[in-house]
């Protein structure tokens, strides 16, 4: 079972969080196409890799947070901070 | 070959003063306290111990330990115990298994005549056609099934469940494991010693050499002294993501078994090396036996295992084997010594016996063959953590490649070395394992915003600087000049191996599959790397070129008992559950709650709401408080309708979707203060809404001032139902006008109930009566209850459950999200469309919704069977006249004891949905009934007129 670094209760079990899935900006709702709209409900870049994913502390802290996972390797790390060289491709 | 018990050895784990009797077979046998059941019966001259699997050949002792596939008993009402294993206890009831008439008079034995015939793929081949005739086929091959029996009627023991977080975990109690566990606990870490066996010590336990008897009682001694904690008879299972490990432990005092669930900061893994058998012919005949079984047997349970004996032997242990062997009085006749290249081609005589032994030509007459060809190294521990082993040829066996920094190997798995030098090894991969761990915790503290501070820097992590053991040369023995069994529990021969690769199978993982090698009781850890051999052999290629198939968990078989064991799932009942269950309650389970159903009578229940006035505890329904100014944002977003006017003392129901228009929930909300609402769920909804509410709040519109406080199982929820509610509620109630002009439908008020403040109560209807919602601090919900139906007995007032209430509410045709609708039911499905707001700015579900606006969805239709005592199963089709084309279904359905008549919710494609249409129904007995679509969602009372009196 994964162990998933929680910011505020730190290394949890994930059956103690809900898994939020791959992080995804919504739409604007009133100009989205149905082509933007379908590919936030249903299209995932699943890549093999670094994921940035949200998880909600449902067990602990009750909080929404992302974190960024390999998912070839189980390890997380901390999404970008603004200006940090890393980037997002969010 | 006939064994017998020695007299007392100085290795032996058996009390001869304490004699267990114990029947076998239905006869009567006796054994010492500490026998396995195998070495008792073996000490009291019992050979063969089973018939194998497929050709039903005699088998006896191989390794006279866990993995012996020959070994599998059935004891009283406990299938498939390793008599290897298990200890001998006074009483036991033990008899063969998969054998029919008997043991020794076994008629399927006749398979081995045609055993040409039942090559791999057998029964693929055979019994695949004429596809009608295998039911017939399945009940004869399940009379050949192997296995013991099951009892139904076996009573429930305790299996016991448990968490642990140790920082080191050794799985191994050798000599290694257990140095690497008192390092590591002189390090300070607070460590698991985890061994399979009964005892801890490893080969030192069957060795019986002075120096070796010195040492395990020095580490033995160490061990008493130290920290460790010391688990025997419990086997590491299974290693998952981040050192997460099932351990079983079948020696626990109370619990029949316990499933220990550990997270491990490092693993240490030394589980020692399994002896691989040897592939010739007749290789699985009683007498032909492994080294460590021999030395077992003698040093352990001091049972003779033959009177004369050949030896074959590549390595140092078959040496030592012979070395016991003279020293029990077993005469060695020959020794032949696989480092000379020599090897033995064939055991040979009658079915359950041997008779002699064939080497390089020369026949050697025995009643015992102990074998040394070399080992296998249990990687699956190593497997489970990503690493992929490596063959090498020169010492004949698989090493670890690159396992991950929290997961170590020592002992026999790493490598070759004097006792020194193994116990070197092991110290140093504890202290290592200490270091790591420190490591770990300290990461795992710093992480914790609410931990106590950590004090100075992560450690580093440290380097691994152990002295690498060394590979002893071994000759790569895997099979002989002739052909024998391979996989003995599965009874899996090394031609079909080569018959498997010749047919187009020769990956290893595909002829594992399909001749199922590797796949029975002993898993591989006897078989694999001769199965391995086999392929490499019939592709011409090397072992390594070939591969291993990966070992997967669990590492040792575990009961269905333990891993179900204690459920720590918690139960929930409200606060007037007392009440229910003095008053004849039948309860249903819905999620974590225990509810009432009813009271013994459910349509009496309903006839009461509907003539005088009932109450329901409805605790269990999702209630939110929302405190804030933003709230009607909020609510605008999450619903689909409108929420910016609804003025305090107000009630409004809402409809929730996903983002994919999809109904997620419903319920009501309503305006207690100018900035306080109550939100409620559904009962099975009430977790979830909480979440989705706070993922809103916390990522999409972090800005909104809005703070939400779940308050479930604060208070204790009664709906109060029926014509004479009004009156009931008025008796309990003070302060508050209770008239309809003061107090309307969809209204909601504070109150005292019974003497209770802070309560509130509202005005809405799912059973389509007058009624009235009490919600009081689930405190004093008893009280309220019990002053209900004091207050109300001369009206008649009287409980009601779940089914009354979903039968009222079917007659009122209100869906049940979940139940009349589905993962696909989009919102304007529900017949709700002038509840969707597509003019409102956003809501969660608004594009799909506005695209699905000129879209023709299936609808929620009520539905009467035409005959009105037919109820059709929830479930049942709707379809076009006689054919199978399915046009929608029945969602709810009842027999309504107010109109004494089935009513029905179903789903229908929109053609369908004009009231007065007819409609077909097929039930699951084939039957097809006819039925009408109603004009409106209600069977009852239409206008509502009951309920807003």
């Amino acid at each position: 079972m994964l162990l998933v670094p929680c910011p505020n209760c730190g290394p949890r079990n994930s059956a103690d969080l809900r898994y939020g899935g791959e992080s995804h900006a919504r739409p604007d709702p009133a100009t989205a196409s149905p082509l933007q709209w379908r590919g936030y409900l249903y299209l995932r870049d699943n890549p093999a890799g670094w994921l940035r994913e949200t998880w909600y502390c449902r067990s602990g802290c009750r909080r929404w947070f992302t974190l960024e996972r390999n998912t070839a390797t189980n390890e997380f790390r901390d999404p970008p901070q603004p200006g940090d060289k890393r980037g997002s491709k969010a | 070959m006939t064994m017998s018990r020695l007299e007392v050895q100085p290795t032996e784990v058996i009390d001869r003063s304490t004699t267990l009797r114990f029947r076998w077979n239905g006869k009567r046998f006796s054994g010492f306290e500490g026998d396995t059941i195998a070495s008792a019966l073996a000490a009291a001259g019992e050979h063969v111990f089973s018939r194998s699997m497929k050709y039903h050949r005699p088998r006896g002792i191989l390794t006279a330990d866990y993995w012996d596939p020959n070994l599998l008993v059935q004891v009283g009402d406990d299938p498939n115990v390793r008599a290897g294993h298990r200890l001998l206890e006074a009483g036991m009831d033990v008899g063969a298994q998969n054998v029919w008439p008997s043991l020794h008079r076994d008629i399927k034995a006749a398979n081995g005549l045609v055993s040409r015939f039942l090559t791999a793929g057998f029964y693929y081949k055979t019994f695949m056609r004429p596809q009608r005739l295998w039911p017939a086929y399945e009940r004869v091959l399940a009379t050949f099934a192997p296995g013991g029996k099951v009892d139904p009627d076996t009573p429930h023991r305790y299996h016991d469940k448990r968490y642990s977080h140790p920082d080191v975990v050794v799985a191994g109690a050798g000599p290694a494991g257990i140095e690497a566990a008192l390092a590591a606990a002189a390090a300070g870490a607070r460590v698991m010693l985890v061994e399979h066996e009964h005892a801890v010590g490893g080969h030192l336990r069957y060795a019986h050499p002075e120096p070796a008897r010195a040492a395990l009682a020095e580490l033995r001694a160490a061990l008493a002294a130290s920290d460790v904690e010391v688990l025997t008879d419990s086997t590491v299972t299974g290693r998952y993501e981040d050192n997460w490990l099932g351990i079983v432990q079948r020696s626990h005092p109370v619990a029949v078994e316990r499933l220990i669930k550990a997270r491990a900061k490092v693993l240490v893994v030394a589980p020692g090396l399994i002896e691989r058998p040897y592939v010739f012919a007749g290789n699985d005949r009683p007498g032909v036996i492994t080294s460590v079984a021999a030395r077992r047997l003698i040093n352990l349970w001091g049972v003779k295992p033959g009177e004369r004996a050949v030896v074959f032997t590549a390595n140092a242990d078959g040496d030592a084997a012979a070395a016991d062997l003279e020293r029990a009085g077993v005469e060695v006749a020959a020794v032949v010594d696989g480092r000379d290249g020599r090897r033995v081609s064939a055991a040979q005589g009658p079915p359950k016996a041997l008779e002699a032994v064939v080497a390089g030509g020369t026949r050697t007459e025995a009643d015992l063959l102990v074998v040394a060809a070399g080992w296998t190294a249990p990687t699956s521990l190593l497997n489970m953590a990503g690493d992929r082993p490596v063959y090498d040829p020169a010492a004949a066996r698989f090493f670890p490649s690159d396992p991950p920094g929290n997961v170590l190997a020592t002992g026999g798995l790493a490598g070759d070395g004097r006792l020194d030098e193994l116990r070197a090894h092991g110290a140093a991969t504890g202290r290592l394992a200490a270091q790591r761990a420190a490591a770990v915790a300290h990461r795992y503290q710093a992480r914790t915003a609410r931990a106590l501070a950590v004090t100075g820097d992560e450690p580093a992590w440290a380097a691994d600087e152990r002295a690498p053991l060394r590979r002893d040369r071994h000759p790569e023995l895997y099979r002989s000049d002739t052909h024998g069994m391979v996989d003995l529990s599965e009874d899996v021969g090394s031609k079909d191996l080569v018959a498997a690769a010749r047919e187009g199978y020769d990956s290893v993982e595909l002829a594992k599959r399909y001749t199922t090698a590797t796949m029975g009781s002993a898993q591989g850890k006897l078989e694999t790397v001769n199965t391995v051999a086999a392929i490499a052999e019939a592709r011409g290629e090397t072992i390594a070129q070939v591969g291993t198939t990966v070992w997967r968990p669990p590492y040792a078989p575990l009961t269905l008992g333990a891993l179900a064991g204690r459920m720590f799932e918690p139960v929930r009942v409200s606060s007037i559950h007392p009440w229910h269950e003095a008053n004849g309650v039948r309860t249903i389970q819905a999620g974590q709650w225990i509810r009432p159903d009813h009271y013994g009578d459910p349509a009496a229940e309903v006839r009461n709401v509907r003539t005088n006035v009932g109450i329901i505890d409805v605790t269990p329904l999702g209630k939110l408080d929302l405190r804030g100014p933003d709230i009607p944002k909020l609510l605008n977003l999450l619903y689909t309708n409108k929420w910016s006017k609804l003025a305090v003392g107000k009630v409004r129901y809402g409809m929730m979707c996903a983002e994919d228009g999809v109904v997620l929930d419903d319920g009501v909300t309503g305006r207690l203060g100018p900035e306080h609402y109550l939100m409620t769920t559904t009962s099975s909804g009430a977790a979830g809404v909480w979440e989705w509410v706070e993922n809103w709040l916390q990522t999409e519109r972090p800005d909104w001032r809005v703070h939400v406080t779940p308050v479930t199982t604060a208070y204790a929820s009664i709906n109060v139902a029926g014509p004479k509610s009004r009156e009931l509620v008025s008796r309990v109630v003070d302060g508050v006008d209770l008239s309809p002009e003061a107090f309307a439908y969809m209204e909601v008020r504070t109150a005292t109930v019974a003497g209770v403040a802070g309560c509130f109560m509202w005005r809405i209807g799912f059973t389509g009566e007058l009624s009235f919602e009490l919600h009081v601090p689930a405190g004093h919900g008893l009280h309220v209850w019990e002053a209900l139906m004091e207050a109300g007995a001369d009206l008649g007032v009287g409980p009601f459950g779940l089914e009354g209430q979903r039968i009222m509410r079917l007659e009122k045709g209100h869906f049940i999200v979940g139940q009349d609708t589905d993962g696909l039911t989009l919102a304007p499905s529900t017949g709700m469309s002038p509840l969707i707001k597509l003019d409102k700015e956003d809501f969660a579900g608004l594009p799909e919704l506005a695209w699905a606006a000129d879209r023709q969805l299936p609808l929620i239709v009520a539905i009467q069977p035409d005959d009105p005592e037919i109820v059709p199963e929830e479930a049942a089709q709707i379809v076009r006249g006689d054919t199978n084309e399915i046009l929608g279904r029945i969602t709810s359905a009842r027999m309504s004891p107010t109109l004494g008549r089935a009513v029905c919710l179903g789903q229908v494609e929109p053609e369908l949905a004009a009231g007065g249409t007819k409609l077909t129904v097929l039930l699951a007995s084939g039957q097809r009934i006819g039925a009408t679509v109603m004009d409106h969602h209600a069977h009852f009372d239409p206008a509502g007129e009951r309920l807003r009196g």
